[in-house]
């Protein structure tokens, strides 16, 4: 695992919001073929770091690259073009098209096919078969021609993640990804991303430490906004400040 | 595979009705000689109505000053019919680029901003317009209007006659061309990619859409079609008159969206008929009960707001999960 090399790489990251500093000199580095966790407190600036690397927020202060490119300053949508995608903790679906629609539109979009305006969605096969695949993976197939906002609370969040999953990641970076999914389902759709392609590298924000531990091989944890600690699940299982920064004593052991 | 391909295809295939109605649209002038006018005006705010679609019912940008384009494509065609040459569809190519070229220009500001901000700024736009055909009356004859614009024959072989068949055939061919093309337009990967713009910008940008490019691109098409309409308007009357830019413009042919049915190309059509016919028969009536309606009208659509005026059929009944955006 340590020889591979570095996918996403953040170098003192900081962004502040007014007087409130949100993410503190962060220095976070996802190996290719990455199955890692970033876990934290509420308010730990979790959700903050997904934007600034995605480039939803802009940084105050620090670099990131990915795959060797600087892309601080980079439009969302070109980083999204050179593989890194994301998951919303809130639902970000578009309402009013159904689930096949939605994705025939972002595979088409990811094949570079999205400026063809002399061609039907869906006239290009490759696009329709990359459609089957990802609806039964997600087993979205019976509910593929309703509405997006008719469909039920757990199709849509595995709609959420089978729109990023249509992207063809090269990281992905899933912001609690199975957050009111069934407690039955959430394992299989953990299963279904820890069976992505090795390559793929994957970041998970989830609360869930069962889910964590069964899913991370690297595991980082995340403070007030920096970085306390990183390591492999046993050594982050074995550390005593990660502990009381769960029941609740962060102030105390971090900065004591 | 079969099958799914056959469902993503189904809403770009030709309904049997379709070619029906463009039928019944094209014998109309012939059938009914008398009203070629109002076939004409009705295939022209149709097609303004069907590029206001574009933007609003496909790209969810809201504007009421669509008449800026509409008036700029009136007033080039016109005056390249005046000063250039008098051939109706180089005119009407001419009239399109100067709305295209307007529209790029515009599309760098109207973009930005909230739809508050777009609405004021496609209001304030369409004055600015207004106010200089008004001012440059050297040019454009300001307050009378642009006056002895004389048509060329269509192709070099059809005169434009006193009864309108000619120019309603001709509106309609130009309606028709249009159409098409915006029709394969919206069904396509990139209709596709506007409509996730509209329904969540956010997202779109996330699976890797230049979400403000993309709208700068409608909107700039649009606009050219806007132009196209306008430009019909001034060849098939002879004439470019100030209310090409009228507020009323604007608002008309939002009305008709909403009539019709926006996010649905053939709304705008349908639109432009109800709305065209309505005001022939009310107003021959009474003419102060016809501005009653608009007015109503006017305050219902602000009333409703830009969601359901999007989608009428979603009622208030239905609040949204607080966040969720689908």
């Amino acid at each position: 695992m340590n020889a591979a090399p570095v996918v996403l790489q953040t170098e003192g990251l900081l962004k502040k919001f007014g007087g409130i500093t949100a993410t503190q000199d962060v220095h976070l580095s996802i190996m290719q073929g990455a199955r890692h966790a970033l876990i934290g407190p509420n308010g730990a600036g979790k959700t903050t770091l997904i934007n600034l690397m995605t480039g939803v927020l802009e940084p105050t202060q620090g670099r990131i690259t990915l795959e060797g490119v600087d892309i601080t300053r980079m439009a969302p949508e070109q980083r999204v073009q050179r593989g890194l995608v994301r998951t919303f903790q809130i639902n970000q679906l578009f309402a009013s098209m159904t689930p096949l629609e939605t994705l025939a539109m972002v595979v088409s979009q990811q094949q570079g096919l999205g400026g063809r305006w002399w061609q039907a969605l869906g006239a290009n096969r490759r696009v329709v078969e990359r459609c089957e695949v990802l609806l039964s993976l997600f087993r979205l197939t019976e509910v593929m021609n309703q509405r997006t906002e008719s469909l039920a609370y757990g199709k849509r969040r595995l709609l959420e993640m089978a729109i990023a999953l249509a992207c063809e990641p090269r990281v992905l970076l899933l912001d609690e990804p199975v957050a009111g999914v069934p407690a039955g389902e959430r394992e299989e759709l953990l299963h279904t991303v820890a069976a992505l392609p090795a390559d793929v590298s994957v970041m998970l924000i989830e609360h869930d430490m069962d889910l964590v531990f069964e899913f991370a091989t690297r595991i980082t944890v995340l403070v007030n906004g920096a970085v306390l600690t990183e390591g492999t699940p046993q050594e982050i299982a074995k550390d005593p400040r990660v502990k009381s920064v769960y029941l609740g004593h962060a102030q105390e052991r971090t900065h004591g | 595979m079969k099958a799914m391909q056959d469902i993503l295809l189904a809403p770009s295939r030709i309904k049997p009705w379709e070619p029906a109605l463009w039928l019944v649209a094209f014998a109309a002038p012939w059938a009914l000689p008398g009203h070629a006018l109002i076939v004409n005006e009705i295939a022209i705010v149709a097609l303004f109505a069907v590029s206001l679609d574009l933007i609003l019912g496909y790209a969810g940008v809201v504007s009421l000053g669509h008449a800026a384009f509409f008036g700029f494509g009136a007033y080039t065609a016109a005056l390249f019919a005046k000063l250039v040459m008098p051939d109706p569809v180089t005119g009407l190519l001419v009239g399109m680029a100067g709305a295209t070229l307007l529209g790029a220009v515009c599309s760098v500001t109207i973009l930005r901003g909230s739809d508050l901000t777009r609405l004021m700024v496609t209001l304030g736009m369409a004055l600015i317009l207004l106010e200089l055909a008004n001012k440059l009356d050297w040019l454009t004859g300001g307050s009378d209007g642009l006056q002895g614009v004389v048509m060329g024959p269509v192709l070099g072989r059809f005169e434009f006659d006193l009864m309108g068949q000619t120019a309603a055939w001709y509106s309609l061919s130009v309606l028709w061309v249009l159409f098409v093309l915006a029709r394969r337009w919206v069904h396509s990967p990139l209709g596709a990619t506007l409509k996730a713009v509209r329904d969540n910008p956010l997202r779109a940008m996330a699976i890797g859409i230049a979400v403000q490019r993309r709208l700068a691109v409608v909107y700039t098409l649009a606009a050219g079609v806007a132009g196209a309409a306008g430009a019909l308007l001034a060849q098939t009357s002879g004439f470019a008159s100030l209310d090409v830019f009228a507020l009323d413009r604007s608002a008309d042919v939002m009305l008709m969206l909403v009539i019709g049915g926006v996010g649905w190309l053939y709304g705008g059509v349908l639109g432009a008929v109800v709305f065209k016919l309505l005001h022939d028969v009310i107003s021959g009536i009474t003419p102060q009960y016809w501005t009653f309606w608009i007015g109503l009208f006017l305050v219902v659509l602000v009333l409703v707001g830009r969601d359901r005026l999007r989608k009428p059929w979603a009622g208030r009944g239905k609040p949204k999960v607080p966040g969720e955006s689908a």
